[in-house]
């Protein structure tokens, strides 16, 4: 099993949607055969029409807001006495997270497709607002499924998909979490898929959609890259990128420009969510040894029973509370480019206070986890050694949690 | 030797009826339970269905998502599977069995351990949801090298020359959805459209054995009654789940679904 330089990873896989000939593929209905080829061709011809890449630039720009700002955190640093600490803030980006990328490119395929309604899964509730703005801004009707949990825990999220006029329909079946809310959008567009498109709100699912939704997020690291040489002149020896990890789309997005790099000179850092300190259930299929197994369409190494059952997973953070993760970070694992590692709900939290005592930043209880491993890591490395995390999501949405958990206002 | 699939299609034929399925959950909602149901229904059914529940269906509807969430609850293995597969075709050798569900059971399992087993237990066919075609093409052989027929789905977005290789690369029997829909929603196309779409399926091989499933109940199996064979699950799980929230036989009434199933075709 071999990384490709020169080619995006997205398009590293074999004819069957394979990376590393077994993460990945196409496991599906036979009814969504057709959807999802129409789907493939259709992304195929648009990311090479000049009119299309036009138009998602102007959005990119205009609308979401590229680029987001690259900030030093120079009393996070200071405080902890080693590497710098920088943090790519994605946050700022219309609507508060990196999902507002691959909302805005679905939501363009879909009226390029010529389709009115458009439904997605949603876990911290960000991917379910974002599509539902991206939906009014482009005038499609919007359905959004969302775990019973989540719904509860996220409820800043939902009042503004309901405000963007999208639908939300409650999942109540297993454990009312992202991942049955992935499997009911998944049923619905089966029973819908002449006149729906869908959204996968992160980079799992079926090879398309893991696709789409790199290819729109790899925007961060694009805009990281020029940023980086306008702030250090060159790209820097030692840096360290430090994302959170739940489906995968942000860190994804953020590394995708520096993969080909050496890992000596850019190091990438995944953190998964570990869950409750003495909990057995958590949501770190990379970090914590499991299987490789069929979820929602594509092979991962997925939270599961020796019989292939599904596991419960459990953590804080509704964004990264799932069972499986992307196939391309499977990929990133098992050719050791990336390394993967995991934050329990505790060390987010304490992550997460420090950060805000610190530096005037906000971020959501999923990029917490990041700040976690950096925290834990800056002390120990030398002041020349840049480690980035990516901020990609603002802790509005957490207020509840935070309030609870906290004390916060 | 032709396969017992085939016979009781031939069987069906020869009374000039189509030949009726029935698809339960195995463990549903006990072990013993599930067999129970499957020895009295078989009296008045063509060929069995048999699920291996999943706990992340992508492709069912309510009714056989309550049905496999109960029997997993109620701690099913898919040993257990097997076993119930066994014990049932040891009392009914020629009642063909197939087994259906999702990829990730079998792939956990091992592919070739699990067709092994399969043939071990007397099993007739595997339909498995999502491992669609050509992804499918291995695994099919392997099933038929073993005299497993592994059944082939088909759909309304299915295109003509993907059809075409479906049913040159099909065993016995082929599984037509007839609608956009997981299992068990409202038949929301016509019959008669539904029987338009049967035919073109048809009239590719008329050797093979085409059925139709989804939407199929006691209101709607009459129309479609000049297919090949008719399968009936939702109705069936939702019947389990009505009888065990009044309290009543399962068996019996499962039993007397079926019987009326039956009656609606001859």
């Amino acid at each position: 099993m071999k990384l490709k330089r020169g080619i995006p990873l997205i398009d590293q896989h074999d004819q069957h949607g394979f990376w590393g000939g077994k993460f990945g593929g196409s496991f599906i209905p036979e009814t969504l055969k057709k959807p999802v080829e129409d789907l493939t061709n259709e992304f195929k011809k648009l990311r090479k029409d000049k009119k299309f890449l036009k138009k998602k630039d102007h959005y990119f720009k205009n609308y979401i807001g590229a680029p987001t700002s690259f900030v030093k955190l120079d009393n996070l640093t200071k405080q902890l006495g080693g590497a710098q600490v920088w943090a790519k803030v994605v946050s700022e980006a219309n609507g508060g997270a990196h999902k507002i990328y691959n909302a805005t490119v679905h939501a363009l395929i879909c009226k390029a497709m010529g389709k009115k309604y458009i439904v997605g899964d949603t876990g911290a509730g960000y991917a379910g607002k974002m599509l539902s703005m991206a939906a009014k801004k482009f005038g499609l009707k919007c359905k959004i499924f969302m775990g019973a949990k989540d719904i509860k825990r996220q409820k800043p999220n939902c009042e503004a998909m309901k405000k963007n006029g999208a639908e939300i329909v409650p999942v109540y079946s297993g454990s009312q979490t992202l991942v049955d809310a992935v499997s009911e959008c998944m049923r619905y567009w089966v029973s819908n898929c002449d006149n729906t498109h869908m959204c996968v709100g992160s980079t799992v699912g079926p090879n398309i959609f893991v696709k789409i939704c790199g290819w729109s997020t790899a925007q961060i690291s694009r805009e990281l890259k020029v940023q980086l040489k306008s702030e250090f002149k060159k790209i820097p020896n030692k840096i360290k990128l430090i994302n959170c990890v739940g489906g995968g789309s942000s860190a994804y997005g953020f590394w995708s420009e520096f993969i080909d790099y050496d890992k000596k000179q850019i190091e990438l850092i995944g953190v998964e969510a570990g869950g409750p300190k003495n909990s057995k259930l958590h949501a770190a299929p990379l970090s914590r040894k499991t299987k490789i197994g069929i979820l929602h369409g594509a092979a991962s190494y997925v939270c599961q029973s020796k019989e292939g059952q599904i596991n419960e997973t459990e953590s804080i953070s509704a964004g990264l509370d799932y069972p499986g993760v992307s196939p391309m970070h499977c990929f990133l694992k098992d050719t050791k480019r990336a390394r993967y590692t995991y934050a329990t709900d505790e060390e987010a939290l304490n992550a997460h206070q420090m950060v805000t005592k610190f530096e005037n930043l906000n971020p959501s209880l999923e990029p917490s986890h990041a700040f976690a491993e950096a925290i834990k890591i800056a002390p120990k490395l030398s002041k020349d050694t840049i480690i980035i995390v990516n901020s990609c999501g603002d802790a509005k949405k957490d207020r509840d949690i935070l309030r609870e958990r906290l004390g916060k206002k | 030797m032709s396969s017992l699939i085939n016979q009781a299609f031939q069987n069906a034929k020869n009374e000039n009826r189509p030949a009726l399925l029935t698809y339960t959950v195995a463990g549903d909602n006990t072990k013993k339970r599930s067999l129970e149901i499957l020895k009295s229904i078989s009296n008045y059914v063509d060929i069995c269905e048999l699920g291996f529940p999943h706990n992340t269906p992508i492709a069912d509807g309510g009714q056989i998502q309550t049905s496999a969430y109960r029997a997993i609850k109620n701690g099913i293995k898919i040993n257990d599977v097997f076993s119930i597969a066994k014990d049932f075709k040891s009392k009914k050798k020629n009642k063909p069995i197939i087994l259906m569900g999702y990829y990730n059971m079998i792939f956990q399992y091992n592919e070739n351990k699990f067709i092994k087993k399969c043939k071990k237990s007397k099993v007739d066919g595997l339909i498995v949801v999502d491992l669609p075609y050509p992804e499918n093409k291995n695994f099919a052989a392997k099933c038929k090298k073993k005299g497993i027929n592994f059944i082939q789905l088909v759909s309304p977005t299915t295109s003509e020359i993907r059809l075409k290789k479906i049913i040159k690369d099909s065993h016995d029997m082929i599984y037509y959805i007839s609608m956009l829909s997981t299992t068990g929603g409202k038949l929301k196309v016509s019959p008669k459209k539904i029987l338009e779409k049967y035919s073109k399926i048809k009239n590719q091989n008329k050797s093979k054995n085409v059925v139709i499933g989804f939407g199929i109940t006691e209101k709607t199996i009459k129309s479609l009654k000049k297919a090949d064979g008719l399968v009936v699950g939702s109705a069936i799980c939702k019947e389990i789940s009505n009888s065990i929230n009044k309290r009543q036989n399962t068996v019996t009434n499962v039993t007397n679904i079926v019987k009326r199933l039956k009656n609606k075709i001859i």
